[in-house]
């Protein structure tokens, strides 16, 4: 410990810091350097490269499956009750909302998705996502023209989700719905993504 | 004073850091003078800029909750509880804001004076790097004012994100942190905008300042100085000699100006405007939502809205795409030459064009005439001037059935389709009921009116005859629309 001590007292000091002629990618070599000696040089920079590269992957995987973890993660095949069959009148669309899959406990008024639920006859609902496919900012809808409106990009569709104007490429996606004990459920798949 | 210097002398000997920066601090720069010193201000003040964000961050970091169920509460509280939350929140906003102002502005400077050309094509390089950095800043920043707005606007990210060939769904997914927004999300967009988002940028800045010292300033470019790589760094070196002066203080202190005017607005902003309002909560069932980016990415918003549907999905993919690569093939394919704008007429352009085609969608997004209009009122008595209740039934009906969303009479309703001020005086009685029955040219087909609902509606449309409409013709097509609102401003035979 103390011979290194003397070492480092012994560095030339500020005027050491002459960095100019540094970067000129040589090793320093003197003609004292043995041929054994510049390749175990050699060898000593290669293992060093090396070994950092084998700590940055040891560390790097776990980070890296901690950050994309979410492209793997299946949705649960979860249906949610959203209300009594008789509570929602033959040939109108209201907005009913359903808690998804699996939210986290801390997603607070996030955990919930909302949907335009349409009963078309006794025993059919459709169950409209709210995003227009366009780029998904929440459609709503007007009784009287019997229309859904984007107020992002000007999206319009029909009663049936078909496109009526503007530029939505596709009708409104729908949620797969059932009827279970008197409830209307819709399967909780969240937000839709539009894959061309 | 001879204690302080003893200090300093110490401080000096065991550390060598003031020896080492004065040489940087006073190596000479090119001489400018009035008319082109002040435009080299831009650099640095975007790294003032930068600083204020840091330190406004870290302060407001002390009491932000990145937790997607409270954040909207921290912000409450931030803004109207803590001592001076608003006037922080309103400095981190306006600082955003100067930020992506003046890297825009400092952007456009070196393009226009050829700063770019050789030796300092690194310094544009790590340049480009630094402004997506900053939008990438600009628009997490964005979302972690955790209301409805932002809410929506990571589902309009991660849809624009969708469209990727190949690894869209994944990218989607991962800006999502799952399959829909919820607790995961603003924990990762909190580290992304806190973390690992400004390690990037300090990274490049002090990449970018280095490769400033090591390159030089570039000298005020003049007619006729074409930079060859041959003769340039010679040439640089000679005219320091000559005529540069020391950074310190001859050049600083022009940015020592920018910097402190750049507080002052940004204080003064702070005060006056104050903070961006706080939406309402990230409540996916309140479905009453006007989402809108924040004003540096609302052109983007408007070009979203004007895109032909078939040229949409390759330029929401590709056009940034082609932006980016443009901005880093720039220095090396057009490395030497000259520099002047004066003997550049195409950079000249290019820019005039640029600024006018944001600027124009600027103005376009903030009227945003393409959206119905979801709160217009019902047309007024006096307005619909008549005792004959079939005409008062079709006025509330007009109202009722949604028709005002998208038209306006005498400027109640939206600016979606044409106006109907006088639509009686263009369009015939079987005109006016084909087109509602059948709709055409961005209008929805209004077939499940009932028979009489469609004679009232008519016969009140009908009584809409006035001669000062401009508006002429029929329902324009998407992009006329549009360029409506710009019409008002422009001589009026152009529309």
């Amino acid at each position: 410990m103390s011979n290194e001590n003397t070492q480092e007292i012994t560095n030339p000091g500020p005027d050491a810091l002459d960095v100019r002629g540094r970067g000129d990618g040589e090793h320093p070599a003197s003609p004292a350097d043995t041929p054994e000696q510049l390749s175990r040089r050699k060898f000593l920079s290669q293992i060093s490269l090396a070994l950092g590269g084998v700590g940055a992957v040891v560390v790097a995987t776990p980070i890296v499956t901690f950050i994309i973890g979410p492209l793997f993660s299946k949705t649960p095949d979860t249906w949610r009750a959203v209300g009594a069959v008789d509570s929602f009148p033959v040939g109108q669309t209201q907005e009913v909302s359903f808690e998804d899959a699996s939210p986290l406990p801390w997603a607070g008024t996030t955990a919930k998705t909302a949907s335009w639920l349409r009963r078309e006859d006794t025993n059919t609902f459709t169950a409209f996502a709210v995003n227009c496919t366009h780029l998904g900012c929440p459609v709503s809808w007007v009784p009287g023209g019997q229309l859904f409106l984007c107020p992002c990009h000007g999206g319009v569709y029909y009663a049936d989700g078909a496109v009526a104007a503007g530029p939505p490429p596709l009708p409104l996606y729908r949620y797969p719905t059932r009827i279970r004990d008197g409830q209307v459920e819709i399967q909780a798949l969240g937000t839709p993504i539009p894959t061309e | 004073m001879k204690a302080l210097r003893a200090i300093v002398g110490w401080f000096d000997d065991r550390t060598g850091l003031i020896s080492a920066t004065k040489p940087i601090l006073e190596h000479k720069v090119p001489y400018t003078n009035w008319k082109t010193g002040w435009w080299y201000v831009f650099g640095s003040a975007v790294l003032f800029a930068f600083l204020i964000q840091v330190v406004t961050g870290i302060a407001l970091g002390t009491s932000y909750v990145a937790s997607a169920g409270e954040a909207y509460q921290s912000l409450k509280f931030i803004t109207n509880d803590a001592p001076l939350g608003g006037l922080l929140r309103g400095m981190h906003n306006w600082g955003a804001s100067a930020m992506v102002l003046l890297i825009g502005a400092h952007a456009l400077h070196v393009f226009l004076i050829g700063s770019y050309k050789f030796p300092r094509e690194m310094n544009w390089l790590t340049g480009v790097v630094l402004l997506g950095t900053t939008l990438a800043m600009g628009f997490t920043g964005q979302l972690l004012r955790w209301d409805q707005t932002a809410y929506w606007s990571i589902i309009v990210g991660a849809d624009q994100a969708a469209r990727a060939p190949f690894v869209g769904e994944g990218l989607a997914r991962f800006i999502l942190a799952g399959n829909t927004v919820g607790g995961a999300t603003l924990s990762r967009f909190f580290a992304f905008h806190v973390f690992f988002i400004p390690g990037i940028i300090f990274i490049f800045i002090g990449f970018h300042l280095y490769l400033v010292i090591r390159n030089g300033v570039s000298e005020p470019p003049r007619r006729g100085e074409a930079v060859d790589p041959k003769t340039y760094r010679q040439r640089y070196h000679e005219l320091l000699e000559k005529s540069g002066v020391p950074f310190w203080p001859d050049a600083a202190w022009r940015d020592a100006v920018g910097a402190i005017v750049l507080v002052v607005v940004i204080v003064v902003l702070s005060i006056v405007i104050g903070p961006p309002e706080l939406g309402k909560p990230p409540d996916p069932t309140i479905l009453q939502a006007y989402p809108r980016p924040d004003w540096y990415f609302l052109w983007y918003f408007s070009v979203l809205a004007l895109l032909p549907s078939k040229a949409e999905p390759f330029v929401i993919i590709f056009g940034p795409v082609l932006v980016g690569v443009a901005l880093f093939v720039l220095p090396i394919v057009a490395n030497k030459g000259e520099r002047s704008p004066l003997r550049r007429p195409w950079a000249m352009g290019f820019v005039l064009i640029l600024v006018v085609m944001i600027g124009t969608l600027w103005i376009v997004g903030e009227q945003a005439p393409w959206s119905p209009n979801l709160q217009a009122k019902v047309l007024p008595a006096n307005l619909v001037n008549s005792s004959d209740l079939t005409v008062q039934n079709g006025a509330k009906l007009f109202n009722v059935k949604g028709c005002q969303y998208c038209h306006a009479i005498e400027g109640y309703g939206g600016a979606r389709g044409p106006s109907l001020t006088s639509v009686g005086s263009r369009l015939s009685h079987e005109q006016i009921v084909t087109r509602i029955a059948n709709g055409g040219n961005g209008m929805p087909a209004y077939s499940n009116l009932k028979p009489d609902e469609l004679n009232a509606l008519v016969t009140f449309l009908e009584t809409r005859k006035t001669v000062y409409d401009n508006k002429q013709g029929q329902a324009p097509g998407r992009l006329s629309v549009a360029w409506e609102p710009l019409g008002q401003w422009l001589p009026k035979r152009l529309f």
